[in-house]
């Protein structure tokens, strides 16, 4: 994790962790896995360990899982839930981050609508942060636990092939995801229409704008959300043309390699961007990452604030 | 008013193509004598050697707030910023509340600076009513009036309509005016924080295409190529831009541009931890940009710097990047940063900054004798700036007598200082603690 011994660790985005930390958070993230197959879901590892969800975005899941995490480590958690409409108004996230040190707490978990809020809070805070989505920028929490996912479905991931689909500009989930899977030794494919595609993508990133043409190379099919803002915006003509070319659908899925895992960050548009048939298939790990999201959110929570002891 | 003798001091005179050591006598406001071995009895005394005396610098784009954002700039705070920075005269952009669309608001700003005694003022009237990009302003009145405004922008915002753009550009051909194009179109940059590209990308910021400006250069130069209209493009930031500007120049259409000291220092690769002191308008652009800008500065392609000073509140800049407002305060930064970027780096010679400074915005606006750039000679007014080559210091923006103090220069360490500076022989600013001392008839 970032920075050394006796500094304050953080997870900001994936590359504040080197490939050891990497591994280590897998392996930890799989101890816990075992952890909530048990009868009893608990451990006391951050007894006395005070975690705040800090959450300027409506987002229901990753704070719950989060919480979930945290709970199940046997710390305790506040939530902070900030309406995004207050932000323009209200307590600046200045102010918010000085409260909350003053109240000494141990981490903050952040989500926040617009980039960079996390950096801002490391910056005005002495305590780890945890970034939990940060406007188009990252979500390392959700990177993390992809990688998990599709480890337990393929294996070991060196060289094979991810193709991230759908609204690549607009995604955090994107944006970690490539640096995960490549610091993975994945190939990486990035298809959607030119106008949901980067000016520029990161190196090793391979760009296509044909999901037929590239499904057949999978081994994993990444379909991210597509929201009803970017036909405002007038980056795709309708919601029937932009399925007609990259929804995911049974058809298309047949052109498959036969192993091949279907992922989705959710929430899913079923019908746009993924057919229900697709979502329900068991190619599908959707709800395998769901909870692959709990005992990753518990790795992590635990090497960043743990003393090392399980205490189980 | 004691008489002043800067002794053996290096001139750089832009209007005269002058540089020289010499001698500079001021007594009532004016230069008194130049030349060599004058006598310093009944005169304060500096011994100059090492030293560089210039005309009064002229940055022809800074935002003063005011009327309407006194927490963040007066005129009175803005004009002691302009001075410490060795400018003693400015044009101060229109873009406040109310904007400066009518005779009697330029000659209220025009009056109140007069007061001050500190530097010039030449406001920017705007292109438009209420800079609304619908109906022309009063321009022909702004011009008649005290203010004698000559130049006329809607900055912050394009005209974006081109048929209204095209009417200004003939309109103001009738009294020599000039129209300053904020080049942007909006339909290209809506909603951008930073350069589009690979840091966009990666800062997961929405992006500005080098395009937004581009386009809008385009127009505006077909624009006053066909009026036969004086056109002046602001703070150009891409590489493109500089190669339409060159092409139009080499037609000989009448156009000037400047570019701001940030986006001649500064790239987007200097983004550090979502900081919204980095967080300007147009975006910082890439080193390649940065080059292409230094190249046409050089070789006059761009007729001047303009610092695009924009204070803002430390409330609104300690904040989300992208909640953040576009700007940085530039004027008391300006010499030094560019002297040890350029001038050091001998990529500019310090006679063509000069020149960047004084005679190059001066041509921008078609300003002359006596309003401004009378030279350093005898009988001419004495606003005048000294600078200390060899000084060396760290940027503080927590001494600014600018309000502003988002300043992306903070903590550097540079040279180049401007050490004292005159407006009608009167000391407006000397640096603190400078450490050479006036004294009474050196003789």
């Amino acid at each position: 994790m970032a920075g050394g011994a006796g500094e304050r660790r953080h997870l900001l985005d994936v590359d504040d962790l080197g490939p050891e930390d990497l591994e280590r958070v897998l392996e930890t993230a799989r101890s816990f896995s075992e952890v909530m197959r048990r009868p009893i879901k608990k451990v006391p590892s951050l007894r006395g360990k005070t975690v705040v969800n800090l959450f300027y975005e409506p987002s229901t899941r990753t704070r719950l899982s989060f919480e979930v995490a945290a709970k199940r480590l046997s710390a305790d958690v506040l939530n902070f839930t900030a309406s995004t409409s207050s932000v323009e108004k209200g307590e600046s996230l200045k102010d918010t981050a000085l409260t909350l040190r003053a109240m000494g707490v141990d981490a903050v978990v952040i989500r926040h609508p617009v980039a960079g809020a996390p950096w801002l809070l490391r910056r005005w805070l002495d305590v780890t942060v945890l970034n939990a989505g940060d406007g188009m920028h990252a979500h390392p929490t959700q990177a993390l636990l992809d990688l998990f996912t599709m480890r337990e479905r393929l294996g070991g991931l060196e060289g094979k092939t991810i193709a991230y689909v759908g609204d690549i500009l607009h995604s955090r989930v994107a944006r970690s995801g490539f640096k995960a899977c490549l610091a993975m030794g994945m190939k990486v494919l990035a298809v959607a229409p030119p106008t949901l595609l980067p000016p520029v993508v990161p190196e090793g990133v391979e760009v296509s704008y044909d999901l037929d043409e590239v499904i057949p190379r999978c081994d994993v099919l990444y379909m991210l959300r597509v929201q009803k803002e970017r036909l405002l915006e007038g980056r795709f003509p309708s919601p029937q043309e932009y399925s007609r070319y990259y929804q995911l659908n049974m058809e298309r899925l047949r052109a498959a390699r036969p192993g091949v895992v279907v992922m989705h960050p959710g929430p899913m548009n079923r019908g746009m961007e993924i057919s229900s048939e697709v979502a329900d298939a068991p190619h599908a790990a959707i709800n395998a990452q769901v909870a692959a999201g709990v005992a990753v959110r518990m790795a992590v929570l635990f090497l960043l604030l743990g003393t090392g002891e399980r205490g189980d | 008013m004691a008489e002043l003798l800067l002794r053996g001091v290096r001139v750089i005179d832009p209007f005269q193509d002058l540089e020289e050591v010499m001698d500079v006598a001021v007594a009532r406001g004016r230069i008194a004598e130049v030349g060599r071995g004058l006598s310093g009895e009944g005169r304060e005394v500096l011994e100059a050697e090492g030293l560089v005396l210039a005309p009064g610098f002229l940055d022809i784009h800074v935002h003063l707030r005011d009327p309407g954002r006194e927490d963040e700039e007066t005129l009175e705070s803005g004009l002691r910023a302009a001075v410490r920075g060795g400018f003693t005269a400015v044009c101060c952009m229109p873009n406040t509340d109310p904007p400066l669309d009518n005779a009697s608001l330029v000659e209220d700003l025009v009056l109140r600076a007069r007061g001050l005694g500190l530097a010039d003022l030449f406001p920017v009237g705007c292109v438009t009513r209420g800079r609304e990009g619908k109906e022309l302003a009063e321009m022909g009145l702004m011009f008649a009036s005290a203010a004698r405004v000559r130049a006329f922008s809607d900055d912050g915002d394009p005209v974006a309509d081109s048929g209204l753009m095209r009417r200004a550009l003939q309109y103001v051909k009738k009294f020599g005016g000039v129209i300053v194009s904020h080049a942007e179109d909006k339909s290209l940059s809506r909603g951008g924080q930073v350069n589009e590209g690979r840091v966009s990308f990666a800062l997961g910021l929405r992006g500005i295409p080098a395009l937004a400006e581009e386009v809008m250069v385009a127009r505006d130069l077909l624009l006053a190529e066909e009026t036969g209209a004086r056109l002046h493009l602001a703070h150009l930031s891409t590489a493109g831009s500089v190669r339409l500007l060159r092409e139009a120049k080499s037609r000989g259409v009448r156009v000037t541009a400047e570019a701001t000291p940030h986006h001649l220092v500064l790239s987007e690769a200097d983004i550090r931890d979502y900081d919204p002191v980095y967080k300007v308008n147009p975006p910082l652009r890439t080193p390649e940009d940065v080059r292409e800008l230094r190249r046409a500065l050089a070789d006059g392609t761009l007729d001047a710097v303009a610092t695009d000073h924009a204070p803002h509140s430390p409330e609104e800049k300690e904040r989300e990047f992208e909640y953040a407002p576009f700007g940085v305060v530039g004027m008391e930064s300006a010499f030094p940063v560019l002297y040890t970027e350029l001038v050091e780096k001998g990529e500019l010679g310090l006679p063509a900054l000069i020149d960047r400074l004084t005679r190059g915005p001066a041509r921008v606006l078609d300003l002359k004798p006596p309003e401004y750039g009378e030279g350093i000679r005898p009988g001419a007014r004495a606003d005048l700036v000294l600078l200390d080559p060899a000084a060396e210091w760290v940027i503080d923006a927590s001494t600014f007598a600018s309000r502003g103090r988002n300043c992306p220069y903070q903590g550097w360490r540079v040279r180049g200082k401007v050490v004292l500076t005159l407006k009608n022989g009167k000391v407006v600013h000397r640096a603190p603690g400078y450490q050479r001392a006036f004294s009474r008839d050196g003789g």
